[in-house]
């Protein structure tokens, strides 16, 4: 049994389509991204899929429960952590964990270590009886991703965790979860629009626009199918110093990332690029320790998939959570 | 001269683009010129006068006539006959009537005999304006009665006409503290509309409750819980301005604990019934804005029809309809009765059994509109 089961799931409001049929499943301990713009209808989609709001059409089961009829087991086995940052500000890091806590209806007691667990796991223990208005962004983020998991769900639900972080608190939310998936046993669905965090965090990735399910595979799978620009992801066991800069002066590269020990290098021909670096990296006397030529990027995917860059589309003002009454 | 004219298009762009607010801005003025207008300046009107008449004499009779006619005419009071004098007090004490006055055994010989009667007025003063329209009627009364019982001599008062006795029932109430169960209920309304309103929609805007409605939370625990928070707020700050008001406006023996205990009940019940009115009127709305103006709307439209400042006896029809609606009137009563009667709960039952009504109702109303959804 698949721990997400997605069947020609609808939802409309009035005349406005905002997700159209899609159908997907996402396996035990999967990292599965939906990605797309702005208003492709990713929200609603996972609004459905966390009970916040009720299909027009289709199904959704989750872990086996039905989100129609019976969200209490749906929300039992699920952690979400919604797009708006939705924890106290007066509070605690470790009060609104365990305001949390209780709402699952554990006791202080028994939340306690679990807290205490969690808030060691994203790196928020010594600052656990601060007020989260002291916190910076991606520490909130970090805080609402332990107060997802302190009922130990077993299918993680994230929407757009990262958007509005600084590019140093974005990879620690994508180590975080990557961690988190392998050390909790999760199954974990995340929205985004970053290309780049689809990229490097999902196992799968489903590329969602106009309310449509476009494509959906492996990232490799989906960059292998576009030819396109290269991507060199290169790892070396102790690069020297100034390292960055040697690559950068390499044939035909047009940009190098660098994050901890591993290397993208952009380039206008990945094979003559290729060739040089191990030749660089024989004559510095440093090992390569992993070595992929990537043919194109998400962002390519997606222009090939939907035939126009990854923008802003003008969504329904009826889309915004909260601002008007219910229906 | 760009930058300020940008400011001014901004803004004014924005003001025309929310009609709710435009109409509020026009409508709140008008609403308060209405409700105040009517509720200052109308004359007292029914205001419930209990009769006793221990005599049955010709004279005594004439006089109860002579009531009816006002009763007809301006209306000041409605005449109440009651054959037992303690009914009729007791009656006076739990509030369901204003003023009782009495006849006494030998009223008709002594109008006859030209000895100079007395009628006893038993007033509940706590209402000034009510019992000194009420008396001055009665005054009136009296001298009418005096001139027709000597029609060709009609002067002023003479040796041997009837008077008028009145009897305050309770101490001098001065103005300032007549007002405090007025203040002890907008202080628990003020802090139902922050409290349970205008944070509960400003929470939900910024997507807070999202969070709570993915966990297996049930809808009737999430509104209970929001009420029961908003009742403790609530009390609370009913609890300070009572104890600060009593003290502000020195009300006799502040610290008299049965008393005390029985205010904290009435304050508590007030609580829920306007945290409960709250969560009714807010189960469906998001715009943060709403609330704000609401606030302004109901305090004009529930304080001053509820007789906090101005007696009801003076209210149109109306009003009147507002005024028996309304759980702030029932609250007014209530606290008037503890703090200025030292009164029991037998005179306050009724306000207590309206208020818990009205809070079952509107907490059933709430939950059945309150959507677990987004």
């Amino acid at each position: 049994m698949a721990d997400i089961e997605v069947e020609q799931l609808t939802k409309r409001f009035g005349d406005f389509c905002a997700v159209n049929a899609i159908s997907f499943t996402v396996g035990h301990g999967e990292i599965f991204g939906l990605l797309g713009p702005n208003g492709a209808g990713k929200s609603t989609l996972i609004r459905m899929m966390t009970t916040l709001i009720p299909p027009t059409e289709g199904t959704v089961r989750i872990d086996g429960c039905d989100v129609v009829s019976d969200p209490d087991g749906v929300r039992r086995a699920i952690g979400v952590i919604p797009q708006a940052m939705t924890s106290d500000l007066d509070l605690t890091a470790e009060e609104n964990m365990l305001i949390f806590a209780k709402l699952y209806g554990l006791t202080s007691a028994a939340a306690r270590p679990v807290i205490q667990g969690l808030l060691e796991a994203v790196d928020l223990i010594a600052w656990r009886d601060k007020p989260l208005k002291m916190f910076s962004g991606g520490m909130r983020r970090r805080l609402e991703i332990a107060r997802g998991l302190v009922h130990a769900p077993k299918i993680f639900f994230l929407d757009e965790p990262t958007t509005g972080l600084d590019p140093v608190s974005r990879t620690a939310v994508w180590e975080m979860l990557a961690k988190l998936r392998r050390e909790r046993d999760l199954t974990i669905l995340v929205t985004t629009h970053y290309m780049d965090e689809a990229d490097k965090l999902c196992d799968r990735i489903a590329i969602v626009d106009h309310g449509k399910l476009v494509t959906l595979d492996s990232p490799l799978k989906l960059k292998a199918s576009v030819p396109g620009r290269n991507v060199i992801e290169v790892s070396f066991a102790s690069p020297p110093p100034g390292w960055t800069e040697r690559l950068r002066q390499l044939p035909d590269v047009a940009q190098v990332e660098a994050v901890e020990h591993v290397y993208r290098i952009g380039s206008h021909n990945g094979p003559a690029t290729m060739i040089a670096l191990i030749e660089a990296a024989r004559a510095a006397n440093t090992t390569i320790l992993s070595l992929s030529v990537q043919s194109t990027t998400l962002d390519d995917v997606f222009v090939h998939f939907t035939g126009h860059q990854l923008r802003d589309a003008l969504q329904a003002p009826t889309f915004q959570p909260m601002v008007r009454p219910g229906r | 001269m760009i930058r300020v004219m940008a400011m001014i298009e901004r803004d004014l762009r924005r003001y025309i683009r929310s009609p709710a607010l435009v109409t509020l801005s026009v409508v709140m003025p008008l609403l308060q010129l209405v409700i105040l207008g009517y509720a200052f300046g109308g004359k007292v009107k029914h205001v419930r006068l209990g009769v006793v008449d221990r005599d049955h004499g010709v004279p005594a009779l004439q006089l109860q006539e002579m009531f009816q006619a006002v009763a007809a005419g301006p209306a000041t009071f409605t005449p109440v006959a009651y054959a037992d004098p303690e009914q009729a007090m007791r009656d006076l004490r739990e509030g369901r009537i204003s003023a009782v006055l009495e006849f006494p055994p030998e009223f008709s010989r002594l109008v006859l005999a030209g000895a100079g009667p007395r009628l006893a007025l038993i007033e509940d003063n706590v209402d000034q304006f009510a019992s000194g329209a009420v008396q001055a009627e009665l005054q009136a009364v009296v001298g009418e009665f005096n001139r027709g019982r000597h029609a060709e001599r009609a002067a002023a008062r003479l040796p041997g006409d009837t008077t008028l006795a009145v009897v305050e029932l309770y101490p001098y109430v001065p103005y300032i503290r007549f007002l405090l169960p007025g203040m002890i209920t907008l202080a628990i309304f003020s802090s139902a509309m922050i409290g349970g309103g205008i944070i509960f929609i400003d929470d939900k805007s910024r997507g807070l409750h999202e969070g709570y409605l993915v966990t297996p939370i049930t809808k009737f625990e999430l509104i209970l819980g929001f009420n029961l928070a908003g009742v403790a707020k609530a009390t609370l700050s009913g609890l300070l301005i009572l104890v600060i008001g009593m003290l502000v406006a020195g009300v006799p023996d502040p610290w008299n604990v049965a008393r005390l205990a029985r205010t904290f009940v009435l304050i508590l019940v007030t609580a829920l019934a306007l945290i409960s009115m709250m969560f009714l009127l807010v189960s469906r709305m998001s715009d943060p804005l709403i609330p704000r103006m609401l606030f302004g709307v109901l305090n004009i439209l529930m304080f001053n029809t509820s007789g906090a400042q101005y007696p009801i006896y003076s209210f149109p029809p109306w009003m009147r309809v507002l005024t028996a609606i309304n759980p702030f009137t029932y609250a007014v009563d209530g606290f008037k009765s503890l703090l200025f009667k030292n009164t029991g709960f037998a005179a306050v039952g009724m306000d207590i059994l309206f208020l818990l009504g009205f809070s079952v109702i509107a907490m059933a109303a709430a939950t059945k509109l309150f959507r677990r959804t987004l």
